[in-house]
């Protein structure tokens, strides 16, 4: 099914050229071969069948009818060589490293500012620094215990960083899913292809919280805290509750009393010692931060500074995802590590730099410009393929506020072979997400979500923007 | 997990009422809509007459009134199983059960979850309504199918804890109550007090499809042949020992339940739902069927319903509300407690 695939001049993960296959997809071409495009078909359909009725699905924001989705699936595997894994995984976890140094240093002595590294100004106008927190001592000093990191390649395939999202990444979930879906789909091609498995990022999620229970607490209870059924990741909230064992609360399940937090359970009472907390800063206790959160829990950042609760992430991460704190990655490796950056960055222009901003206003209609603190594809600029007319606004909201803007050249991302229709394959744009736990030490299982832009020749991977994902292959060898 | 949050607890007994309810809900359609199929043809007014005790049985009637002109066939199905505008419609039980299943589907099987998202996706597309105008006992059925699919996981494949204990609350209190509703559908044809002397063939007829109605017409006729009197119908779905779906039962059961999720032994109580639970048994236990029909057939209906719902309220103070505190109270407690640090 796949003859007659062209790369059509970008860097594809599958194909070297027209005719070869990379070594690492070789066993997976010859398996996939014996394949016919109606069992194909078949296939795939059961397989969004499977995910629907399951409920492995996405709410989408601004629907009435509350609609859910399934994230598209396509069936090719993106695959990974063990080599090129070891690589990555070296990579990442010297970046989670630096940047749990940065925030701990960041919230006290700072030396970095006062070594010239950052300039203190990008520090203070910083939108997710939370001043709140200098000084403030946290459990094991980990800042970031979950992180997302976006990875790409460009031209000649090269790997770059595209972002941290050390937040509240998520999309785990689909990770497990799709794993579960392509063995059931096709199990003969995981017999005969060595595939490193990835179903035991539950447990590992669950050690790394339990790393960081408040001392003294031999039994830690460890819990989930969700915004609740209509936020878009709720089905992967309550599958890695499930998965871990743990309980899924909402703000409301939870009262804290005395710096204490508790759930309210059948049997009154019950108390809790580290929260999972998939929701943003700003809406955890309206003591603290938004008023008008209902989301949260009043009274929880006492108790979590009072030492009696522990969170996952911290709070105050998000000054780390800030677009701007991306520029400086690579000199936080080399300032806290003495290392230099193993996957480099993509080359970042900051507006708010005078050079810096007169090369991006000059070059608009080649650049991509984003805005410092926005995630999910939104609030972007794609030079070349962008009118005349919003060209001109973004030059204006840069003019208007340059620390909230950086550019960076436009990356052909690398292509995959993926599914249109009709047991049709194209080469479509993909990224990759491995998930980051930083426990007693960094855990990475071997993969992550690779997310792929469906519609042709765009670059947007995101969900709620076109973006379908496949299973991500790592071998335990190079072929 | 031996702790179980209270809104879980809550979630699971809705998810448990609102499936007993859509399976009465079909059951009761599927019933009376055979039984019309083999009536004379009925003029309008007789058809109201027919379809008018059904939906006062639901306790919705005055809802109905301000939706439909008049209740026909077509406007009282409607009403019943397709209007979202209907809290108790069949569309709305289902959406209700899913919703609640949807909040604690980590902790319900898989299979649970499935089924009923299967269900709410059934409802969501066009196949519904196509099916129903096509073939009405199908659609019927794969509803009822669905909700016996349901309890049948729940007993093959549930562990039975607590959470279990409470979907086994939230079913047999709906289904005593819904048992009580469908008893109550026909009484215009009983007299205030007292036992009737004498039934037509088309009251019997009628209370043939109460019977129906409560998936009890085989297990009657076992016992009693095919005289279809109020007295032994009354009797059988309200103080039948062994019958599923008769009110004794159902208490029976539900108190049984009550006293698993406390641990506290029969005829001791340690809340106002197992005192109330408790008391309602013992009265069903020394009950005789004549004294109900002295007290007149609806008025004791209508005490039991009363009752069962006080039942639920206590159950409700008792496990799952300890107050959702108002949130801007508890900024005021918290902002003063941070004050004193």
């Amino acid at each position: 099914m796949l003859q007659g695939y062209d790369p059509n001049g970008f860097f594809d993960e599958m194909f070297a050229t027209p005719t070869e296959v990379r070594r690492h997809y070789e066993r997976f071409r010859n398996l996939f071969e014996q394949i016919s495009p109606d069992e194909f078909d078949q296939r795939r359909a059961e397989v969004d069948l499977a995910f629907m009725r399951q409920g492995v699905t996405f709410n989408v924001y601004g629907d009435s009818q509350g609609a859910e989705r399934i994230f598209p699936f396509d069936l090719i595997p993106r695959i990974i060589g063990a080599k090129e894994w070891e690589y990555l995984e070296r990579g990442l976890i010297q970046r989670i490293t630096a940047l749990n140094l940065f925030l701990h240093d960041l919230y006290h002595d700072q030396r970095i500012v006062k070594d010239g590294v950052i300039p203190a100004y990008y520090i203070l106008s910083a939108r997710h620094f939370r001043r709140e927190f200098v000084q403030v001592k946290i459990p094991k000093d980990i800042y970031i215990h979950i992180c997302g990191t976006d990875l790409i390649r460009g031209g000649d395939g090269s790997w770059m960083v595209l972002e941290d999202n050390g937040r509240t990444p998520s999309g785990v979930s689909y990770v497990l899913e799709n794993r579960q879906a392509m063995k059931r789909t096709f199990p003969q091609l995981f017999e005969e292809t060595g595939v490193r498995p990835v179903d035991h990022y539950p447990q590992e999620l669950l050690k790394t919280l339990q790393h960081i229970a408040p001392g003294g607490v031999v039994d830690p209870t460890v819990v989930l805290l969700t915004p609740g059924v209509y936020n878009s990741a709720y089905f992967e909230h309550t599958y890695l509750a499930r998965q871990m064992g743990i309980q899924i609360v909402e703000g409301r399940d939870l009262l804290v009393r005395d710096a204490r937090v508790f759930m309210r359970t059948t049997k009154g009472l019950q108390p809790v010692h580290v929260i999972y907390r998939r929701i943003d800063d700003d809406f955890l206790d309206p003591t603290v931060f938004r008023r008008d959160s209902v989301l949260g829990v009043p009274g929880l950042i006492s108790a979590y500074r009072a030492g009696n609760v522990s969170l996952a992430n911290s709070v105050g991460t998000g000054v780390a995802d800030d677009k701007v704190m991306y520029y400086f990655v690579p000199k936080m490796i080399k300032y806290y590590l003495d290392q230099d950056p193993i996957i480099p960055n993509v080359p970042t222009y900051l507006a708010s730099e005078e050079s810096d901003r007169k090369y991006i206003l000059e070059n608009l209609s080649k650049l991509v410009v984003k805005a410092a603190n926005e995630s999910g594809g939104y609030g972007m600029l794609m030079g070349p393929k962008s009118s005349k007319e919003e060209i001109e606004i973004f030059r204006g909201k840069i003019e208007e506020d340059p620390r909230n803007y950086i550019a960076q050249p436009m990356i052909s991302l690398s292509t995959h072979p993926t599914h249109v229709g009709d047991a049709k394959f194209e080469g479509r744009h993909v990224d990759l997400r491995p998930f980051i736990l930083y426990g007693e030490k960094p855990v990475i299982v071997p993969g992550g979500l690779t997310r792929v832009a469906l519609r042709k020749g765009s670059l947007v991977v995101n969900s709620s923007q076109g973006g379908g994902s496949k299973d991500t292959w790592v071998l335990f060898g190079d072929e | 997990m031996s702790t179980m949050l209270s809104r879980v607890a809550n979630c699971l007994y809705w998810l448990a009422r609102y499936i007993e309810r859509a399976d009465n809900t079909a059951r009761i359609v599927d019933v009376n809509l055979q039984l019309l199929l083999e009536s004379r043809r009925l003029d309008p007014a007789q058809l109201a007459a027919y379809w008018m005790p059904i939906v006062e049985s639901t306790g919705d009637h005055e809802h109905f009134a301000t939706l439909y002109p008049s209740p026909t066939g077509e406007s009282v199905t409607e009403f019943l199983l397709f209007d979202q505008r209907n809290g108790n419609s069949l569309a709305s039980s289902v959406s209700q059960a899913r919703e609640n299943a949807r909040m604690v589907r980590d902790q319900v099987p898989a299979e649970m979850w499935e089924e009923i998202n299967r269900l709410f996706l059934f409802f969501r597309s066009d196949k519904a309504r196509e099916l129903w105008e096509s073939s009405p006992f199908d659609f019927l059925q794969q509803v009822r199918s669905s909700a016996l699919t349901f309890v049948g996981i729940s007993y093959a494949s549930t562990p039975q804890n607590e959470g279990w204990n409470f979907i086994q609350v939230g079913k047999f209190l709906e289904r005593a109550d819904k048992t009580t509703r469908m008893l109550d559908i026909r009484h215009a044809t009983l007299p205030k007090r007292g036992i009737p002397a004498t039934v037509s063939q088309a009251d019997a007829l009628g209370w043939s499809a109460v019977l129906r109605s409560c998936s009890a017409w085989d297990a009657y006729k076992a016992l009693h042949g095919s005289e279809v009197h109020p007295r032994l119908v009354a009797e059988y779905l309200l103080l039948s020992d062994e019958f599923p779906r008769s009110l004794k039962f159902c208490v029976d059961r539900l108190d049984a339940s009550l006293r698993q999720i406390s641990g506290v032994a029969p005829r001791r109580f340690s809340n106002d739902a197992e005192r109330l639970s408790g008391r309602l048994l013992a009265e069903l236990q020394y009950s005789k069927i004549e004294e109900i029909f002295d007290i007149g057939l609806h008025d004791y209906l209508d005490q039991v319903q009363l009752r069962l719902n006080q039942i639920g309220d206590a159950l409700f103070k008792t496990y799952i509300f300890q107050p959702f505190v108002n949130l801007e109270d508890e900024i005021l407690v918290q902002q003063e407690y941070q004050q004193q640090q």
